[in-house]
């Protein structure tokens, strides 16, 4: 029986949201009984000291040549293998774009149940119970897991990673695993990035968002300004996305992206029902807006009314004396 | 080429919530159903590449009770040939019992493309797309922003963590559909009085025991009361005392 976290990896290098899944899992360890196995899956042998360090007792290497990039149905293939290699009795993964795409296929090769981006996980009775926010975080659900493995995807900065215990290390070995390349198959054939090295809005610390008191999107350029100065990405509503004024990437809200970061800044946003749930669980939140009347102002921590065109570069500059 | 979309019913997004009396489910009086909304991203692509082909046939599945075959008429008046209603009364609170259903109902069909919105916004589960290509040994490209049809296979692009992965994948093949990947188009008049005479085929489906089991539903914790504090430019050392001091975030 183990507690099995698939490791995340692009071009080579882990991802941290990886180290909250392995500090959650030692975390249910403690009362569910371990091994706490880390698998990873690539193309080279990678530097896998630091996962002993950062909880595992034990990593699996599923390696292949097809695993340079992501592939879906490869690494599945391994991710199920591994859970049934090491009797797993919980998978967890992140809940990033490699994770959401991975652990349903890895839940209907071993027929049991997912809960997705969850926040938190208890155990009772021996039992794994996760809750999840739906509907944009408007509830939370509390789910059980009546097959095993119990199966869930961790929402990025919702849990923290295992304080480093120095000096500890995880034995690694290869991973036997069965899988067709030659099977027909999506292929990455390039990656782009465009957010300039940002964090993205769902792993960021701090966000900024603008909404339509922005008037026209050459006014994001104060958003940006502030942004950089806080070292924070940018967001925006649903009605500055269907203006065409920011990317579709950039939306925060129930049909956007759902975000927690430790500040939201909303700038000239209302706070449309549907935004407010994609934001709420967000640990402070300041709003700026010149209607004192503005639904935003009921769910933030610290409202400043005002005329945003004055105060946020105000603003962006009292930032930069205390940072 | 058939194709198919798969869709879903939920409740609005500007619904405000209240939990039924067991607890455990919505209270759905005064809820307004729509088709989700990523699910209309899927709908307009599948539309289009049969446009592209100039020839083929777009079917549209949903799994739910009787109520679902509205949003499945408003489906068709966007341009679906037929559709098939996988009839249950059960609500299952796990991807899989429904994945499975899915999946039983398009194996026979051999489609070129499956179609999906990326996540219903009411679960946010994100889960029977990946799943249905899993039980079907399909390929698939979940959460596509961009899709170019190039022959027996398809070019497309996903968003990632700050950037975009783009990939080829061969034909028949499962895909999720993201906002921006398309302009979907409304019904016409025209769409609409079609629809009416377009066939809804009713099945009866039996999801099975469910993979989760849902113990509770709660309301969001409530937020600690904030405060406004001031107007303008003159409020500003204010708020970046309190962002210093009392949330220590700068």
């Amino acid at each position: 029986m183990s507690i099995l976290v698939y490791i995340e990896q692009r071009e080579g290098t882990l991802r941290p949201v990886s180290l909250e899944a392995l500090g959650e899992a030692t975390r249910l360890a403690a009362s569910l009984g371990g091994p706490v196995v880390a698998v990873y899956c690539g193309a080279t042998d990678a530097n896998l000291a630091s996962l002993g360090e950062a909880g595992a007792d034990q990593v699996l290497v599923a390696k292949h040549a097809a695993f340079a990039h992501y592939d879906g149905a490869g690494y599945a293939a391994a991710v199920a293998a591994a859970a049934r290699a090491t009797e797993a009795s919980v998978v967890l993964l992140a809940a990033s774009s490699i994770g959401k795409d991975l652990a349903p296929r890895v839940a209907a090769l071993l027929g049991v149940g997912l809960a997705s981006d969850c926040t938190a996980l208890d155990t009772t009775g021996g039992k794994l119970v996760a809750r999840r926010p739906i509907m944009a975080g408007k509830l939370f659900e509390k789910l059980a897991f009546p097959l095993k493995p119990a199966m869930a995807t961790l929402r990025p900065k919702a849990f923290a990673p295992a304080a480093p215990a120095a000096g500890k290390s995880a034995s690694t070995s290869a991973l036997a695993f069965e899988w067709d390349a030659s099977a027909p198959r999506a292929v990455v054939t390039g990656v782009t990035g465009e957010t300039g090295g940002k964090a993205d809005l769902t792993e960021a610390e701090i966000i900024v968002s603008g909404g339509r008191g922005m008037k026209g999107p050459e006014n994001f350029a104060l958003i940006e300004k502030l942004a950089e100065a806080l070292g924070a990405t940018v967001g925006a509503s649903r009605a500055v996305v269907d203006a065409g004024w920011r990317p579709h990437g950039d939306q925060v809200g129930q049909t956007g992206k759902t975000v927690s970061p430790k500040l939201y800044v909303a700038v000239g946003i209302s706070g449309a029902i549907q935004h407010l749930a994609g934001m709420s669980s967000s640990r402070c939140i300041v709003a700026i807006n010149k209607d004192p009347e503005a639904p935003i102002f009921k769910l933030a921590d610290y409202g400043l009314v005002g005329d945003l065109f004055e105060v946020v570069p105000a603003l962006t500059e009292a930032v930069k004396k205390v940072r | 080429m058939l194709q198919v979309v798969c869709i879903k019913q939920v409740p609005d997004t500007e619904t405000r919530v209240k939990l039924a009396a067991d607890g455990r489910s919505l209270d759905a009086s005064g809820v307004t159903l729509i088709l989700n909304p990523y699910d209309e991203f899927a709908v307009e692509q599948a539309l289009r590449v049969k446009e592209q082909l100039g020839a083929g046939e777009v079917v549209a599945v949903a799994v739910g009770g009787a109520g679902v075959q509205t949003t499945l008429r408003n489906v068709l008046a966007m341009g679906a040939d037929r559709a098939i209603h996988l009839k249950t009364d059960a609500s299952a609170p796990d991807g899989l019992s429904v994945a499975r259903a899915l999946a039983e109902a398009i194996r026979p069909l051999d489609a070129g493309a499956v179609w999906f919105g990326k996540q219903a916004v009411d679960d946010d589960a994100a889960q029977v797309g990946p799943m249905v290509a899993t039980l079907l040994g399909r390929p698939c490209v979940s959460v596509v922003a961009k899709f170019e049809l190039a022959g027996q296979s398809a070019k497309v692009e996903r968003e990632i963590e700050g950037g975009r992965e783009q990939l080829e994948v061969p034909l028949p093949a499962v895909f999720t559909t993201d906002k921006g990947l398309n302009e979907p188009r409304y019904a016409s008049l025209k769409g609409i009085m079609a629809a009416k005479k377009k066939a809804i085929e009713e099945r009866p489906v039996d999801l099975g025991t469910p993979a989760l089991e849902r113990l509770a539903l709660e309301l969001p914790p409530p937020r600690k009361p904030g405060r406004i504090v001031g107007e303008g430019v003159a409020a500003i050392p204010e708020l970046i005392r309190a962002l210093r001091e009392e949330v220590k975030v700068l």
